[in-house]
Parts: structure tokens; sequence; C-alpha cells
């Protein structure tokens, strides 16, 4: 006989009975210590109250007060034929994080529904989460009988309702079982009030449950949780989360993809026993034969059977923020040992719970899930929830809170699937950055907008997680062009510099935007010549009379009267591009609208698509 | 892996997430048996060492023989021991007579919040178990204490899939839990098991023995024949009586120890 306790919660609606069924089997099974129901028969009578079950689990002042269980509780008890350890998760729907924390943990499930109200929304929700949590072996318990008159119909149309909603997400109950959780009716022993059911008391119920199969069988997965050199050893520990791992296999550590083999498997200075091999479950650290760089997050692993690696997960989430989750939201992604800072890039379906149907949304509400694409700068080792649970599932924190948390239903895009190169490619910088590096050259007249449009489009897209840099006058004539005027020489070499310093950061993976009057063509084609992929012309094509007439900082004027010698358009020429990639005609419309109009052409050229066609 | 292979994996787990996450971390030793069993598997997580001061607070009402077990063992293992005092308390004649649940307050919980401020821990591990009181059954393995070290019972942060709260905002601290999920009985088959060190006052003399260690005033033996750790095991399989039934300071009110607890009480 096991003395491995089989792990249950109780979850279902508020105010169904969960902790009440709770205090009960505890009785039942004679599992509450000595003098404990008489305490809290004089706890009650105190309060003037008939006495209460659920007061077992709720050892909270609060959750006495108000009659519900706030937080998670644990307790064991003996069905007779193996040790129980009962989690009672509150159904309020302002505690769910708390319903989580309890459910995450257990090999099974119990879901009370009254039987009177039926299914409602907590009862559903919480159906649906654990299913979401990966539990699979869910007994449903129909509570309150009594108050039904043990009517059979009754029962039938509960039992009806509740095998619906869970088929709907593909799980079959393996019981429902009337009962009185007060009365103690079909908990722990048959009872007369119900003739006409024929099916398992609670407790045998339970007995039914298979104890979770270990992860032995699965490839092996050993997330690094720390690197030790206490003493001469160098130490790499963590726990074996999956497989087994002995001397002399061949570890590779990803994402790094460095390799060694396992040297030994160490014990503590108190142990002499020499340990050849470990198993799934275990806490073990060991030695490797050569020093390559391994660090915590890493997950080491045999050749021939790889996790996924991926820039982007699609992963059902549950959301627990006090804000709703958004498009473009930052946040720390926790798999395993491993912490990735990832956005957002898309919210492909909020589900709702209540008929599982599902609709788009822009953002994702408080207790809510949805289905997201998850991106992430470096590249991420895990594996898909279905091939390897314990390595397909995250938590999300913002800030100093854990707001969420998720599971991997796949990779996003097969094709950001790669080995990782050793060397940092143009390719490898797209992808980390979901978007290519580049010069989009803005030229135009003084007073055209090219600074204003250039600003605003590095807002957005810096909003968006975009690499991107503005060059401009500004930052450039005070240092790197400081020694230089503007005569035709000056403004060449001036050209010349700025267009090296961009292509230099847009081969760092940078979108850069200049913003220069750059009035000559030849200027600007030597500047194309350095990398013409690269270069994208964009012509601000605001003409001299809207340039003149709008003439912010006064300089038309300044040139006409003559104190400006020559000054572009007026007394030097402008050579306009004969094929811009892009030409942006500015009158009369608004900044925005001209940003969009640019914005729709990077996001065309540099963007997502750009960078998923790389290898297409 | 049996049932205690599996506990003492995930606390060994649990005991280098604290080492790696958190910047400055110590170790409760209240001499009892389970945080000697804490002390054993830290030694096991680090493979021999105990990286991290091992702090004892010292209510000066300690039953004697649990110092001088104290400073045998720490000396035997080389622990980096710090002995903790609310001297200030003790000289103004805090003692169990002003009330229990006050001279816990201020000998053990300030005694503990001062010796935290003083070397500026992040973390604090500590021995408790759920199964040894209702309010402790729904804590959190990483459990944040605000500023002045009290634990928010009413909001505690989700905790699932052994992912932690390991991020917390500066002058909080945590509190970390290894042995929240061992019971009583689990304790003592890991002793028996293991061959771990306890002080004496457990096994049975004259008919009596201690089941829970405190400060002399406020914890009373029980009556038991259980004079080795494979009888207390035995007796421990078949008792109904619950732990802390020995422990005076809980029944001063029906929420005497969640208020206790609440305040920074481990």
């Amino acid at each position: 006989m096991s003395n491995t306790p089989l792990k249950i919660v109780v979850v279902g609606h508020v105010d169904h009975g969960k902790s009440t069924l709770v205090g009960r089997l505890l009785h039942e099974t004679g599992a509450l210590p000595e003098g404990k129901v008489e305490y809290l028969k004089e706890v009650c009578d105190k309060r003037g109250m008939p006495f209460e079950w659920a007061f077992v689990m709720d050892a909270l002042q609060a959750e006495r007060d108000q009659g519900i269980t706030i937080d998670t509780s644990q307790l064991r008890f003996h069905t007779g034929n193996r040790p129980v350890l009962i989690i009672d998760a509150p159904g309020h729907k302002e505690f769910l994080k708390n319903m989580i924390t309890g459910a995450a943990s257990a090999e099974a499930a119990v879901l009370i529904v009254d039987a009177h109200e039926g299914v409602q929304e907590q009862t559903r929700r919480h159906g649906y989460l654990l299913h979401l949590l990966g539990l699979s072996q869910i007994a449903v318990v129909v509570n309150k009988m009594d108050l039904v008159g043990w009517s059979e119909a009754r029962f039938q149309e509960v039992d009806a309702e509740i095998r619906a909603y869970l088929a709907g997400i593909g799980v079959t109950p393996t019981h429902v079982v009337p009962v009185s959780a007060r009365g103690g009716d079909f908990i722990k022993d048959r009872s007369q009030a119900a003739a006409w059911y024929q099916g398992p008391t609670v407790l045998e119920a339970l007995d039914g449950f298979a104890a979770a199969a270990t992860a032995h069988d699965l490839d092996l997965r050993f997330p690094v949780q720390d690197v030790y050199k206490f003493d001469t050893r160098r130490i790499v520990s963590g726990r074996i989360e999956s497989g087994r791992l002995k001397v002399g296999d061949k570890l590779v550590f990803s994402p790094s993809g460095k390799s060694a083999r396992v040297a030994s498997i160490e014990g503590w200075a108190g142990s002499d026993v020499t340990v050849l091999s470990a198993g799934a479950g275990q806490s073990v650290g060991f030695t490797l034969d050569e020093p390559i760089f391994v660090e915590r997050g890493q997950i080491a692993h045999l050749a021939e059977s790889a996790p996924a690696l991926a820039h982007e997960v699609k992963a059902r989430v549950f959301w627990l923020g006090r804000d709703p989750l958004a498009l473009g939201d930052r946040l720390k992604l926790k798999l395993s040992t491993a912490e990735y800072l990832v956005e957002v890039a898309a919210i492909e379906r909020v589900i709702d719970v209540e008929d599982l149907g599902s609709h788009q949304g822009a953002q994702v509400g408080r207790n809510a899930v949805a289905e997201v694409v998850l991106r992430s700068r470096s590249a991420m080792a895990f594996d898909t929830f279905g091939a390897n649970a314990r390595l397909g599932r995250f938590v999300l924190v913002h800030g100093y809170d854990i707001v969420g948390g998720g599971i991997v239903a796949s990779a996003n895009d097969t094709r950001n699937i790669f080995q990782v190169n050793h060397q940092v490619t143009a390719e490898s910088r797209a992808r980390a950055n979901a978007h290519k590096g580049g010069v989009l050259w803005l030229t135009g007249l003084s007073g055209a907008g090219k600074s204003t449009i250039a600003m605003e489009l590095e807002r957005r897209l810096f909003q968006k997680g975009w690499q991107v840099n503005v060059l401009d006058g500004d930052n450039v004539r005070h240092g790197l062009c400081s020694d230089l005027g503007f005569t035709h020489e000056d403004r060449t070499e001036n050209i010349r510099r700025v267009g090296e310093v961009a292509h230099l950061f847009a081969k760092a993976g940078m979108l850069v935007i200049t913003a220069f009057i750059s009035p000559y063509r030849a200027d600007r084609d030597r500047v194309r010549a350095i990398d013409a992929e690269a270069f994208h012309e964009i012509h601000v094509a605001t003409g001299l009379d809207a340039c003149e007439a709008r003439d912010p900082k006064g300089l038309y004027r300044k040139a006409r009267q003559g104190e400006i010698a020559d000054f572009t358009g007026v007394s030097a020429p402008y050579e306009a591009p004969d094929v811009p990639e892009l030409a942006l005609n500015t009158e009369g419309k608004s900044v925005d609208e001209t940003v969009a109009e640019l914005l729709v052409y990077v996001e065309n050229r540099f963007g997502r698509a750009a960078v998923d066609s790389l290898s297409a | 892996m049996n049932d205690l292979d599996q506990l003492e994996a995930q606390s060994i787990y649990i005991f280098r997430e604290a080492f790696n996450r958190l910047d400055k971390i110590a170790m409760l030793w209240s001499i009892g048996k389970d945080s000697n069993v804490m002390l054993w598997l830290a030694r096991k997580a680090f493979f021999g060492h105990v990286p991290f001061p091992v702090l004892h607070v010292d209510t000066s009402y300690k039953i004697p023989e649990m110092i001088e077990f104290r400073d045998r063992v720490a000396k035997e293992w080389n622990l980096p021991l710090i002995v903790g005092q609310n001297k200030a308390a003790l000289e103004s004649g805090m003692h169990p007579s002003q009330g229990r649940v006050n001279c816990c307050s201020a000998l053990k919980t300030e005694g503990l919040k001062a010796l935290l401020a003083e070397h500026g821990f992040t973390g604090v591990i500590a021995g408790i178990r759920r199964d040894e009181e209702g309010t402790r059954a729904k804590e959190r393995v990483f459990s944040p204490r605000n500023d002045t070290n009290e634990w928010d019972v009413r909001d505690q942060p989700p905790e699932f899939w052994d992912q932690f709260k390991t991020d917390f905002a500066p002058g909080t601290h945590l509190r970390i839990h290894p042995l929240l999920a061992w019971t009583e009985l689990d304790v003592w088959r890991y002793i028996a098991r293991e061959g771990i060190p306890v002080v004496d006052l457990y096994f049975a003399k004259h008919g009596k023995r201690y089941r829970s260690l405190g400060c002399a005033p406020c914890t009373g033996s029980i009556a038991s024949t259980a004079s080795t750790v494979e009888e207390i095991v035995e007796e421990l399989e078949t008792t109904k009586t619950s732990e802390r039934a020995g422990r005076a300071q809980d029944k001063e009110s029906e929420d005497a120890f969640e208020r206790l607890r609440a305040a920074g009480y481990m």
C-alpha cells in the first residue's frame, strides 16, 4: 500500500458546499483530531449558529465571519484503501487565484454542484480550468439533494447539464454522485434516502481515481536550477522533470546548444554511496567532463530528443491580473527555471467559459481565458503541454506579481523553430527582434515634416517593441559632424557619415530613420550603394510653397531676406528622388495620417511577414 | 521514489530556488525536530554545505537542554549560527505571566523582526507545516511579508506549478517554507530513516514526553511511553490529538494563532 497520498481538489460554485463536503469526509473517515468537533461546536454556539462543517477547513477568522472560503486549504484522511490529501478551493470568483493555487497540484478533482441551483458560472469556470490545468479525472458530486427531496428527476437534470458542459471541453466525469454533505448521505455510507441511486459513494469514487503517472517514460528534461562551486566540484543542479539521467550521458543544453558528458552524479559529504543514474522527480546534481558554460534556465536533454526552440508560442492562458491583458503588453514568462521577457503579439480569441464560445478581443479581462501568441526576444526552449506538461506550462509575471499562467499549445510558427546558430546573423537578429533592420531615409525640403514624421514613427514602432532609432541634424551636427558647415562639400560629407552610421545600426538589427534634407541625388545614391537592400528612400514630398507657408523655424523668411546663404529651395537646389521607394504627400493631411501610411509600408517591408519570408 | 523521497526532493528544490532567487537569506532554527530536518535537507541540497546563516531567536525561556543541543550541533555541523534576543523586552520583565500572546509577540516576533532588520535578510526559511494548524494550512511556500513583517492572509499570491513568488518590493521580504507539505508523521519517519539528531526531550521519561518544543513556561508534555524514534512513529500513526495541543498561547482566543501569525510569528 502506497504512503503517497492521492491529491484531490474540491471545486465548484460559491456556496454549493465544498468545505462542508470536505469537513464531512474528514469526520466520516475519523481524520479530525480529538476535540476538534467539540471545539467547533463551541465556536458555533458562541456565534449563535447551527453547527458548520465548513469551519474545519475555513480556519481564518474572516472565512468564518463571511461563511465563505477565501484561501485554499489542505487536510488529510484515509479512505481505508489509500491516504488522500484533500485540497479545498474557494468558489468565489474573487478568489480564483487561490482556487488555481489549490487545483494545480491535484491529481484528480471533485466538482460539486448544488442540486437546487444546478450548474452555475463558477461550476463552468472551474470545470474549464481543471481541464486547462491538465486534470482529466473529475468526479461530480450533486450536493444538497435533501433540499430537492432526493428527487431522481432533478438529479437526472443536473447530471445531464453537467455532463453536457464537460463533454464540450472533452471531459467525461468518472461518476456523478447525489449526496447531502450536511446529512452525510452517500459520503462514506449508502443512504436509504435514494434507493434509486446504484452508483458509488463519494469515498468509493475517490478510491477509483488513478495516481498521477510518473514522467519516467518521457524524454529526459533537466532544467538547470543552479550551478554550485562550494568546494572543488562544479555541480550543475536541478530536478529531473522527466526521463532518466545516467553517468556517461552526452547532454545538450538548450537553447545554447553546448554539450558535454555527465562525469558523475554527486552525493553530499554525509553519503558515500555512488549513484550512477537518477530519474524523474529527483533533485540531483552532477558534474560534466568539459567546462562548458551552463546557467540556470537551460534545459539539458539528449541530442536525439530535443525540446522545441522558438521565439513565439501559441498559448492558452488564464489571466489573474487586476488590469486586463492587452496586445503589446510586456511580461516576464517563467517556464520551469527559465525566464523570458515576452510581449503579447496577438490575442487570437477570448474564450467564454459560459457557453465555450469565443470572441475576438483586444484584451483579456481578469479571470478570463484566452488564446494568445507570446513572443520573446531570445529563443525559448520548451515542449508543448501535450508532449510534456512540465515543460509546456508557464506563469506570467508583471511587476512583482504572478498575474497569470498558461500552457503551450504549439510553437506559433514552425518557421520560427530553428537550431541556434553560434554566429549572430542578420537573420537571427531579425528573428529575435521580429523585424528586419534597415535604413528609412527621409528626404525633403526644410519644413516638409521629416523630423516630426520620424519622431512619431519612432515612438509608434518603439511601443510595438521595435529596435528603432532616429538620426537627424540635431543629434549628428553637435557631435559626429560638428566640424562640418553647410557648403556643398560639407553637406556631402555630412550625408556620407550619416549614411555609414545608419547602415551600421541597420546591420545591428535596428530600423534607422533618418531625417535630413539631403538635397543632392548623388549623395543619397552613395548611401544607397552601401547596402542597397537595406536602404529605403522616402520622399517627404511637401511642396516648396507649403513648406514656406509653414516655415516653423522662420528659416525661409531669413533666407529670403538673405540672412542665410545656400538655403535649399531658396538659394540652393533640391534634387527630388526620381524613383523613391515611397513618396509621402503630406499636404492637407495630419501627421497621424501620414505616419499611418508610412507605418503600413514599414510593417510590410520590415515587419513580421518580411522576417518570416527570410527562410521561406 | 516513495513518499519520503518525493518530499525530500521537493524540499531540496525549494531550498535551491530560495538560494538562487533571493539575495540574502537565512534559516530559522528553533532547535525543534522540524528545523533539524530542515538543516539536514539544506546540507543535502547544497552537497554538505549550509550556505546561509542559521538564526535562533532566543527568548531566554527555552528549555535548557535545547540550548545545549543547539551549541553542540552547530559546532559539529559547522553551522553559521546567529543568535538574537529582544533584550529590551526581557529587561523590562517580559514573561508569559503578562499574557502569553503578548510574550510571544515581544520575544519571538519582535526579536525576529529586529534580527531581520539588523542583517537585511530578504528571505527567511522557516520550518512550518500545513498539518500543524488551520492557518498554516493556507500558507504559501514562498510567502510575502510586508515592510512591518505582516502576513496579508486575505490576499496571498497565486502559487502553482512550482513557480514561486520571487519578485517583491524593496523593504518587504519572503518567508520560505520547505516543509509545508510534510506532516508530523513524515518528519518522524524521515528522522528515523536518516538518523537525524533531535533533542532528548521528545523521548518519554516517566510516562511523559514533549511533542512540540517551545518555551518552558508555555509548553506542556503529553502522556506517552514512546522512548525511541520508532516508538514515536508508532504512537503518531494512531493518535488523534493535535500536535500543538500542548502549546498554551494558541488558546487565548478563537483566532489567537491567526493574529500571532499575521503579525509576523512563524
